[in-house]
């Protein structure tokens, strides 16, 4: 499988991440490279094998349903970038 | 002063021949003086000697933790609250954490000093410390008769310089294919990747969430032992922190290596290797036979596919996690964008560096519709593969005894052009990671011209007591005892 500019294009718009159109072609040729050595992974047969959910066998832990924390909102907001009382601020999204 | 181990320092303040604050004063002398090197970037003296101060009125009173007093170097991957992290990205900025990470907070209640935070590569992707926002690091150690700056190697390379500059007495790193172990060992200090599980990633910047985990960079075994029995806990915070309590890692040090049987895994001898590195690694097979242990050739099949499954599973969840900054609540935030779509792709394009920005490309391509069986599903079976050639392994030995790097530290700007070739710095290192396995990094031995090489243990999941004990074995044969010159200080 080798990548093109339309799929850098496509994957660069799903991962929301800016690419100007001189960078698709150069970037193209990184991908490919990477994905050409991952390709040797196609000479293991794996038909039986199953995939690996966790990497230690230890049964996901339940916690009570409560709440422990929260109420912070007001510090929160001291790192956002754009705020207005305790809500963050971006452009319009609904005509 | 700043020559300190964290025993030897535990030892002189207990017997009140030093105190915290003359120790922390010198070590924040010394960080200035490195700047230099630019393994802090972020330095808290006031904070440190605030907490000296603390340490040593508990100290009087014959009170205090078990690092009561002791000042360490933190990676800027924990979140710190108060102090400014960034995970050595642009993209978190001035991020400053409203809460404490449940690592670095054990170390707080043991009564131990932060000294400030160290660089890295960002979001600990990188083996060089070449990818951070604030610059490369440059490695303490130069090659004899050379003026040439090398690499600290990476991810941790802040923390790995800091310690083998005698910056601190110890730091904290984060391993996800080898940026503990690797950057220990090409600066002559040790580094220590627990079992997947033992300390909580609570509170520390996500890169793949299956893979990292944070241990202890020192200068000597014993200290390793000291800082993961505080690094570590069982925390509900954490939900794969796991249910088994830490064990006294310094106690279990005694009782030498008779009879520890010791796997030689015949993948890891790679063509092209420098043959200082098969030399290095005889020796510290012969080291440990000498000391009563039992010496076995050992078969890991898989060993040749885990970087390229490292390449697709690390991605493919650094993609996801890397999602959270889009430059609303925290963090960058482009200007001048009118819809919410060019504030996520600008913010995210402005924040993010090369080497990110390549990974979070390929995450998303390995877990997109059409190629996420080819590949991502692929690589986790290829994972299981993995994980049970050790399974099967351990069935007839204890411990296995590898290189740790495939060479000595590298020239800065050597390896950045050709990501591959970056990455193949993590071979002996990511297999431990994908099988969750705790593998430690000791020096062996120096090269020809000078530099530090280190020798890497691999042990059973939660048995770090044992990889210790083998660690021990090692440095006591090894004895290195060598140190940078100190050339930061006049540059």
């Amino acid at each position: 499988m080798s990548v093109d500019k339309d799929t850098v294009r496509r994957i660069a718009g799903l991962a929301r991440l800016a690419v100007p159109a001189e960078k698709l072609e150069p970037l193209a040729g990184e991908l490919n490279g990477i994905f050409n050595w991952v390709e040797m992974l196609n000479e293991v047969n794996v038909a039986d094998v199953p995939a690996m959910t966790s990497v230690v066998a230890q049964k996901l832990k339940w916690r009570a349903d409560v709440v422990n924390d929260g109420g912070v909102a007001e510090e929160l907001m001291k790192n956002a970038p754009e705020h207005e009382s305790t809500f963050f601020v971006v452009p319009k999204v609904v005509e | 002063m700043t020559d300190f181990t964290l025993a030897s320092a535990r030892d002189a303040l207990k017997a009140k021949k030093i105190s915290s604050l003359e120790l922390t004063t010198a070590l924040v002398k010394a960080v200035e003086e490195a700047r230099p090197l630019n393994a802090y970037v972020t330095e808290t003296p006031e904070k440190a000697l605030e907490m000296a101060r603390a340490s040593d009125t508990r100290l009087a009173k014959g009170e205090g933790g078990a690092l009561e007093g002791l000042p360490l170097a933190i990676k800027d991957l924990f979140c710190t609250k108060g102090v400014r992290t960034t995970a050595g990205s642009n993209i978190l900025g001035n991020y400053v954490p409203p809460y404490e990470s449940t690592v670095t907070q054990n170390l707080w209640d043991a009564g131990a000093v932060m000294l400030g935070k160290t660089n890295m590569d960002e979001f600990a992707m990188g083996s060089s410390n070449e990818t951070s926002a604030h610059g490369p690091v440059f490695n303490p150690w130069m090659a004899k008769n050379s003026n040439s700056k090398l690499v600290p190697g990476g991810s941790s390379g802040g923390s790995s310089a800091a310690v083998a500059a005698n910056l601190c007495l110890a730091a904290t790193g984060t391993d996800t294919g080898g940026s503990i172990r690797q950057p220990a060992a090409v600066t002559g200090t040790v580094g220590l990747k627990p079992t997947y599980g033992r300390c909580s990633r609570w509170g520390i910047v996500a890169f793949a969430s299956s893979l990292d985990q944070a241990g202890p960079m020192t200068k000597t075994v014993r200290d390793a032992a000291i800082l993961l029995k505080s690094m570590a806990s069982i925390d509900p915070k954490d939900s794969t922190s796991v249910d088994i309590p830490v064990p006294d890692y310094e106690k279990l040090l005694e009782g030498g290596i008779k009879g520890l049987k010791v796997g030689i895994p015949k993948e890891y001898r790679m063509d092209g290797a420098p043959p200082e590195i098969a030399a290095l690694w005889d020796k510290g097979a012969e080291w440990l036979k000498a000391q009563g242990a039992e010496i076995m050739e050992i078969s890991l099949p898989h060993t040749k596919y885990a970087l390229p499954t490292y390449y697709i599973v690390a991605p493919a969840e650094a993609s996801s996690n890397l999602a959270r900054y889009d430059g609303v609540r925290f963090g960058h935030r482009a200007k001048g964008v009118r819809d919410i779509t060019s504030l996520y792709e600008k913010s995210r394009a402005e924040g993010f560096g090369l080497e990110v920005q390549r990974r979070i490309l390929i995450g998303t391509y390995v877990l997109s519709a059409g190629y996420y069986d080819a590949y991502y599903a692929r690589a986790q079976k290829l994972r299981t593969l993995i994980a049970r050639d050790f399974t099967e392994v351990y069935k007839k030995c204890d411990v296995i005894l590898t290189p740790a790097t495939p060479g000595p530290a590298f020239a800065v700007g050597d390896k950045s052009d050709d990501p591959v070739a970056m990455y193949l710095n993590d071979v002996f290192t990511v297999t431990v990671n994908l099988a969750g396995l705790p593998g430690l990094a000791v020096p062996a031995g120096l090269t020809a011209n000078g530099l530090p090489l280190g020798l890497q243990l691999i042990g059973k999941a939660f048995d770090e007591a044992t990889i210790l004990r083998a660690g021990l074995a090692i440095e006591q044969a090894a004895a290195f005892n060598h140190k940078p010159a100190n050339w930061w200080r006049a540059a």
